[in-house]
C-alpha cells in the first residue's frame, strides 16, 4: 500500500515537473509578454500568432534555422561515413593497430571538449576556419568520431567472420565487404547513431559560440542567447524562438522514439 | 580505411588538446606572441588563486550532487517503470523528453521558472505560504549552483532512467520469485537481488553522470555564465570565461590540463571502488 502510493505520488510528480514547462513553452509563444508573466499555466486567451510573426518579420531566425540545418546534416553524414569505414577497419583487425586505434579514438570520449577549445581556437584562426559553416562542420566532425566509432566498432565486431570470410573467397575487396556486408547488416546502429549525432549537433552551442561572431552565420543555441539579450525579458518571444528550434527535434523524437532512445542512450556519454 | 577519421581526428582534435600542454607554459593572450613563463601558471594555479579554488570546489558540489541525486532518482523510476505497460511506456517517453531539448532551450525554461519576483516557482511557494523558501534562485552566491544542479538533473534523469530500465530487465525473474517465496518484502527484495545485481548498471550511470556533470558547460553558460561572482561556475565555463573573456589564453590551458588529469583521477577512482568494467 505504502509503495503503491509513494510510487504514484512519485510518478506524477516528475510528469507535473516536465509538463508544466513545456506546456509554459507553448502556450506562452501564443501569449503577450504580460499574459505569460501573470497566468503563465493558463491557455491563452487569445491566440496569437504575433511573437511568431515578429520573430519571422526580423528574418535572422530563418537565417539561423538555415545555417544550423546546413551544419548538422554535413556534420551528421559525414561523420557517419568516415566513422563507420574506421570502426569496420577497427573490428576487422584484430592485431596491435586495431586496438592502438582504438584506445586512441577512446581517449577522445573521456576529455569534456571545452579541454580542447583554445588549441581548436588558435588552429581555426590560422587556417582561416572561423566565421564559415563548413569550418563548424569540421569541428563538429572530429569530435564527435571518438563517440560514433566506440559504438560502431561495438557493433561491427558482432558480425561473425564467416559472413566476411565467404565474399572473401568469391574475392570481394575490404570495401565491398564494407559496402555489401557490413553496412546493410548496421542499420539499425547506423540509425541509432545519426540520432544522436543529429540531436547534439543541431542543440550544441560550444563550438559555435567559440568559432562564430558573424551574425548571418549564427546557428539557433547562439543566436537563441542573442535574442534573450535582444527581447530583454520578453519571455514570450524567447519561448517562441525556443519553439522554432526545438520542434524539429520534437517531431522527429515523436515518430522515431526507439530509434532516439537507444541513439541517446548510447552516445550518453557525450552528454 | 581508418585513415580519413585519424588524420581529422588527430589534426582537428588530439592536436589541439595535446598543444594546451605547450601554451600551459606560456602567458599568451590569444593573439601576439606567446610568452614562455615556464611552470609558473601551474604554480599560481595550485597555490595562489582564489576563484580557481572557488570553482574547484563549485565543480566538486555540482557532480557530487548530480551524481548521487540523478542516480538515485533514475534507479527509483526504472523500478516503478520496469514492467510494460501503457501508462509505463507513455511516463519513460515523456521522462526521457528533456533529452532531446538544447541546453540553451532548457537554460531560458528553467530562468523563467526561477525568476525571484514573477516566476513560476516563487509565485506557487508565496502561494501556499513558503515565502522563506521563496528564493533567488539564480541570483544568489548560496543557492545558484544547487539550482542549476537541480536543471541538470531533470534534463538528464530520463535518459538514465533508460540505462537502468534496460539493466534491471537483465535481471532473471527466478529471483524476485524466489525472493517472494521466502516471503522477502519489497525492501528486502531491494536490497538483496535489485541493488547488488544492478551494480554493473550503477556503475555505467555513475560515469556517465559523472562525465556529463563535467561537461554541462552549455547549461552554466547560458543560465547565469558563472555568476553571481564565480559561485556557479564550474572549470568548463571557468576555462572559457579565463579564454575568451580575459584573454589568458597560457592559463586557461593550464586550467584545461588540470580537468583532463582530474577527470582521469575520478573515472580511475570510479573504476577501482565500483570494482566494474564498463
Amino acid at each position: 500500500m505504502f509503495y503503491k502510493i509513494s510510487r504514484i505520488f512519485a510518478l506524477t510528480f516528475l510528469a507535473v515537473l516536465i509538463i508544466i514547462p513545456v506546456l509554459v513553452v507553448v502556450f506562452g509563444s501564443f501569449k503577450t509578454d504580460l499574459e505569460l508573466m501573470t497566468k503563465p499555466l493558463a491557455l491563452p486567451e487569445n491566440w496569437t500568432l504575433n511573437n511568431y510573426r515578429t520573430l519571422l518579420d526580423g528574418g535572422e531566425i530563418v537565417t539561423n534555422f538555415r545555417n544550423s540545418s546546413i551544419v548538422t546534416l554535413f556534420s551528421v553524414l559525414i561523420t557517419l561515413f568516415i566513422s563507420s569505414l574506421a570502426s569496420f577497419g577497427i573490428a576487422r583487425v584484430i592485431n596491435v593497430t586495431g586496438r592502438v586505434l582504438f584506445v586512441l579514438f577512446s581517449l577522445g570520449l573521456a576529455i569534456p571538449a571545452a579541454t580542447s577549445i583554445i588549441g581548436i581556437y588558435e588552429l581555426f584562426v590560422r587556417f582561416n576556419l572561423t566565421n564559415t559553416l563548413h569550418g563548424l562542420v569540421v569541428i563538429n566532425v572530429a569530435s564527435t568520431l571518438p563517440i560514433s566509432i566506440f559504438i560502431l566498432t561495438a557493433f561491427f565486431r558482432q558480425i561473425p567472420n564467416e559472413l566476411y570470410e565467404s565474399a572473401s573467397i568469391d574475392g570481394a575487396r575490404p570495401f565491398r565487404l564494407y559496402r555489401s556486408i557490413a553496412l546493410p547488416l548496421s542499420k539499425p546502429s547506423m540509425a541509432a547513431v545519426a540520432i544522436f549525432l543529429f540531436v547534439i549537433t543541431w542543440n550544441d552551442l560550444l563550438y559555435p559560440l567559440l568559432l562564430i561572431t558573424q551574425a548571418d552565420l549564427k546557428t539557433l543555441p547562439l543566436a537563441l542567447l542573442d535574442y534573450r539579450g535582444e527581447y530583454a525579458i520578453n519571455f514570450s518571444m524567447i519561448f517562441t524562438a525556443v519553439m522554432v528550434a526545438s520542434v524539429p527535434m520534437v517531431v522527429m523524437y515523436l515518430s522515431m522514439q526507439k530509434t532516439f532512445v537507444s541513439g541517446l542512450t548510447a552516445g550518453a556519454v557525450k552528454g | 580505411m581508418t585513415l580519413p577519421a585519424v588524420i581529422l581526428y588527430s589534426l582537428f582534435y588530439l592536436y589541439p588538446t595535446i598543444n594546451n600542454l605547450r601554451y600551459s607554459l606560456t602567458k599568451w593572450d590569444g593573439f601576439g606572441e606567446p610568452e614562455f613563463v615556464g611552470l609558473n601558471n601551474f604554480s599560481r594555479m595550485l597555490t595562489d588563486d582564489t576563484i580557481f579554488n572557488k570553482v574547484l570546489s563549485n565543480n566538486i558540489e555540482f557532480t557530487f550532487l548530480v551524481v548521487i541525486f540523478q542516480t538515485a532518482f533514475s534507479l527509483l523510476f526504472a523500478i516503478f517503470l520496469l514492467k510494460n505497460s501503457r501508462s509505463a511506456t507513455f511516463l519513460r517517453t515523456l521522462y526521457f523528453f528533456p533529452t532531446i531539448i538544447s541546453s540553451v532551450s532548457v537554460a531560458m525554461v528553467w530562468q523563467f521558472l526561477y525568476e525571484p519576483n514573477l516566476g513560476p516557482i516563487n509565485v506557487f511557494l508565496k502561494s501556499i505560504g513558503w515565502d522563506f523558501l521563496a528564493l533567488n534562485w539564480l541570483g544568489s552566491e548560496t543557492v545558484t549552483l544547487r539550482a542549476i544542479a537541480f536543471t541538470q538533473v531533470w534534463f538528464h534523469v530520463g535518459q538514465m532512467m533508460v540505462v537502468y530500465i534496460a539493466g534491471l530487465q537483465q535481471i532473471p525473474a527466478e529471483l524476485y520469485e524466489a525472493a517472494e517465496v521466502d516471503g522477502a518484502t519489497r525492501w528486502q527484495q531491494f536490497k538483496a537481488v535489485t541493488w547488488p545485481m544492478a551494480l554493473p548498471t550503477t556503475a555505467v550511470v555513475m560515469a556517465y553522470t559523472t562525465i556529463q556533470s563535467f561537461r554541462a558547460f552549455d547549461l552554466v553558460y547560458s543560465m547565469t555564465q558563472g555568476g553571481p561572482n564565480n559561485s556557479s561556475s564550474i572549470l568548463v565555463t571557468l576555462i572559457y570565461l579565463t579564454a575568451f573573456n580575459e584573454f589568458r589564453f597560457g592559463y586557461a590551458a593550464t586550467q584545461s590540463i588540470f580537468l583532463v588529469v582530474f577527470i582521469l583521477a575520478i573515472t580511475a577512482l570510479q573504476r577501482r571502488i565500483l570494482r566494474t568494467r564498463y
